[in-house]
């Protein structure tokens, strides 16, 4: 016995130095983390934002305790960013020194509910890359930039309620604050500006009107799933806002969140020999019920269909065709003012193709993502290495192909970037 | 009463022999006692993985196990190293017959539950010299199986594919212990007739009356790597829920894991 504490506690010596770890296991609390150093550059050479892409260090600290009680999480990121020209500590954008990541109590009141309450990472759906009924925020910026594939999630403050009745489990999540998007701005992606019809960079970041009152513009978002002989059924709903602002007001001329309703569907499980999904959303633009206004979104279906399979050992394929589809598609074309009209049904392919090496520390993987309708795409080639059980080196690219300026992705030409990064956990 | 007894067990000791076992009934109680023990079981794994110039990497993690029915099993794999995977979970539900496992991976730092394609069971486990088979069981009905010696300790089995293009292997010999039916050693036989992996129970304990593996040895002889695992705190029959294998309690670890 005493050998096995005396062995615990090296282990806890090694981990994050001595003494003081020793207290936080006796409070039953673990401590753990990394620290990340990360470059990238942009090829393109534009003027509108800077050559950097990405240059920054970053510590992320994670204490958490499970007890039989409750749980409790708190991960939070102290970052120095090189770039970033506003420096002001912004609790919900992330902005600034810190970027809290998580800190929620999980607690079971009931037998068949468990809660969990603050800030929190939430996920569903059955996309890759492509989020449907998915309606929490993401944070494409982080992404594009070649930031940690974690931080396109970006935290919600929220209340998450889970009933696990026999016949299905029920996930109801309250945010009492809208949280948007952490949304593609000018500062650190140079973008294609509807108002200007142009490409802006930083110096002509967009004005964006956020709802921001406290339980009024709130969200709320529904899960009913269930396991059926190993396939996964799930029924969604969203209320809402748009999650970028993808409105505008045409008095004041700012960007604007126009609200949403969303419900949705999915279903995956095996089929011959790999791994098949199907989802589907109905977005009902509440702003625009008659898709005659032209600073607001119509209402649209979305698809989505998809495959994996693994096609040699440790070498996975997999692959997606996603569809969204206008409503109202007529009055939309009478009502557009003038500029470049949508596609009624627009579409795009992924691809992804991953293979591991070297005793699976070396992984190899490529996604991509083209789209027929707007001739644009998008590529994500990565490498990374485990060179010790502590060590990580990661190296890729984010390029943006297109034959307009003014499409999806053939907008972020400009911000096409090769980065590195070293990271050490513990 | 008792003179009837004493007249019988003379009889029954020299019948003896002759209830030698099947080598069907061998490899199912071999296959029953290694994968199988209890309703239910839980180990701490430490793994030790050496590559070839002898940098070796650690993974810890526990697992859950319940039984099913026909041979239906769901595990619950909690990885607590190296720092990277710490807190990430591996679930899956194994199916009696040949319907293809249902695996998922719980990422806590994006709270996703991501659906894993079946894989080749001969891939390596978490990148060391164990493979899934070794770890979740080799179907028995992909193999014929044959009596090849009995030795005063051992059976020993080879198996051969019946599908020999599936797998890397030719055959692989196995000596069972004639007491405990617990396998103690593996070694496989490539397409030339040569050595070049083995698996070995180095250490075997009794506990709550099971005959327990508490160390293993996987060698691959050609890469000149090994990987060892040590189990500790195991126990069986803890009675563990059904619901444990479920998004609930990959979001929310059981108290069994820790």
């Amino acid at each position: 016995m005493i050998r096995r504490i005396a062995c615990c506690l090296a282990i806890l010596g090694l981990v994050a130095g001595a003494g003081e770890e020793s207290l936080l296991d006796r409070l039953g609390i673990s401590l753990h983390g990394f620290a990340d150093v990360r470059g990238g550059v942009r090829t393109s050479g534009t003027d509108l934002v800077s050559d950097g892409s990405v240059l920054e260090g970053r510590l992320q600290l994670e204490a958490n305790h499970q007890g039989d009680i409750f749980t409790l999480q708190l991960r939070t990121d102290f970052l120095y960013d090189a770039l970033a020209e506003d420096h002001n500590f912004d609790l919900e954008t992330g902005s600034g020194v810190m970027d809290l990541r998580e800190a929620y109590v999980l607690f079971s009141p009931l037998d068949f509910m468990d809660v969990k309450v603050g800030r929190q990472i939430l996920t569903w759906g059955t996309g890759d890359l492509v989020f449907l009924n998915d309606l929490f925020p993401k944070d494409w910026q982080a992404f594009f930039l070649g930031r940690d594939q974690e931080y396109l999630k970006a935290p919600s403050d929220a209340l998450l309620v889970s009933l696990f009745p026999e016949f299905a489990n029920i996930d109801l999540v309250f945010v009492p604050q809208f949280d948007p998007d952490r949304y593609v701005r000018g500062e650190r992606l140079a973008f294609w500006n509807p108002g200007l019809q142009r490409v802006v960079g930083r110096d002509d970041a967009i004005d964006v009107e956020t709802p921001d009152a406290w339980f009024r513009d709130v969200e709320v978002a529904l899960r009913v799933s269930r396991t059926v002989g190993g396939v996964e059924l799930a029924a969604y709903g969203y209320s809402g806002y748009w999650k970028s602002p993808e409105g505008s007001d045409p008095l004041t001329g700012k960007a604007v969140f126009p609200r949403l309703n969303v419900w949705g569907g999915s279903a995956r499980g095996a089929v011959a020999g790999g791994i098949a999904n199907a989802e589907f959303a109905y977005y009902d633009s509440r702003d625009d019920a008659n898709g005659d206004d032209p600073f607001t979104p119509n209402s649209q279906w979305r698809f989505l269909l998809g495959y994996e399979r693994e096609l040699a050992r440790d070498f996975t394929f997999a692959c997606q065709y996603y569809a969204e589809w206008m409503q109202d598609y007529a009055a939309y074309e009478r009502a557009l003012p003038m500029g470049i009209a949508q596609d009624e049904l627009r579409h795009y392919v992924t691809v992804r193709l991953t293979k591991l090496l070297m005793n699976q520390n070396l992984t190899l993987s490529f996604f991509a993502r083209y789209s027929p309708n707007d001739d644009d795409a998008y590529l994500r080639p990565t490498v990374s290495y485990k060179i010790s059980d502590n060590w990580l080196a990661t190296a890729g690219a984010n390029v943006f192909l297109g034959s307009q300026d003014y499409t999806f992705l053939g907008q972020f030409q400009d911000n096409t970037n090769v980065y590195a990064a070293l990271r050490y956990s513990f | 009463m008792n003179s009837r007894l004493a007249f019988l067990l003379p009889l029954l000791a020299l019948a003896l022999p002759a209830a030698e076992p099947t080598v069907d009934e061998i490899v199912q109680k071999a296959n029953q006692v290694s994968y199988y023990a209890g309703k239910d079981g839980r180990a701490e794994v430490e793994m030790t993985i050496k590559d070839d110039k002898g940098g070796t990497r650690v993974r810890k993690f526990v697992i859950l196990r319940l039984n099913g029915e026909d041979g239906a099993q769901k595990f619950y794999v909690y990885f607590k190293e190296p720092a990277d995977v710490r807190s990430m979970a591996y679930l899956v539900w194994k199916y009696a017959g040949d319907k293809d496992d249902d695996r998922w991976l719980w990422l806590p730092a994006l709270n996703l539950k991501k659906r894993i394609a079946p894989g080749d069971k001969r891939t390596s486990f978490v990148g060391s010299d164990f493979l899934y088979e070794d770890v979740s069981g080799r179907n028995l009905a992909e193999d014929t199986h044959e009596l090849k010696e009995t030795t005063d300790q051992f059976y020993v089995i080879r198996n051969t594919p019946k599908k020999p293009d599936t797998v890397e292997f030719s055959y692989f010999l196995v000596w069972i212990d004639r007491e405990t039916f617990l396998p103690r050693k593996a070694e496989y036989y490539d397409k030339n007739d040569k050595l070049y992996r083995t698996v070995e129970a180095t250490k075997v304990e009794t506990i709550q009356g099971y005959p327990t593996v508490v160390e293993s040895v996987a060698s691959d002889l050609r890469a000149g790597t090994s990987t060892t695992n040590a189990f500790s705190g195991v126990e069986y029959d803890l009675g563990l829920n059904d619901n444990i294998f479920t998004e609930r309690f990959l979001r929310r670890p059981p108290r069994e894991i820790r």
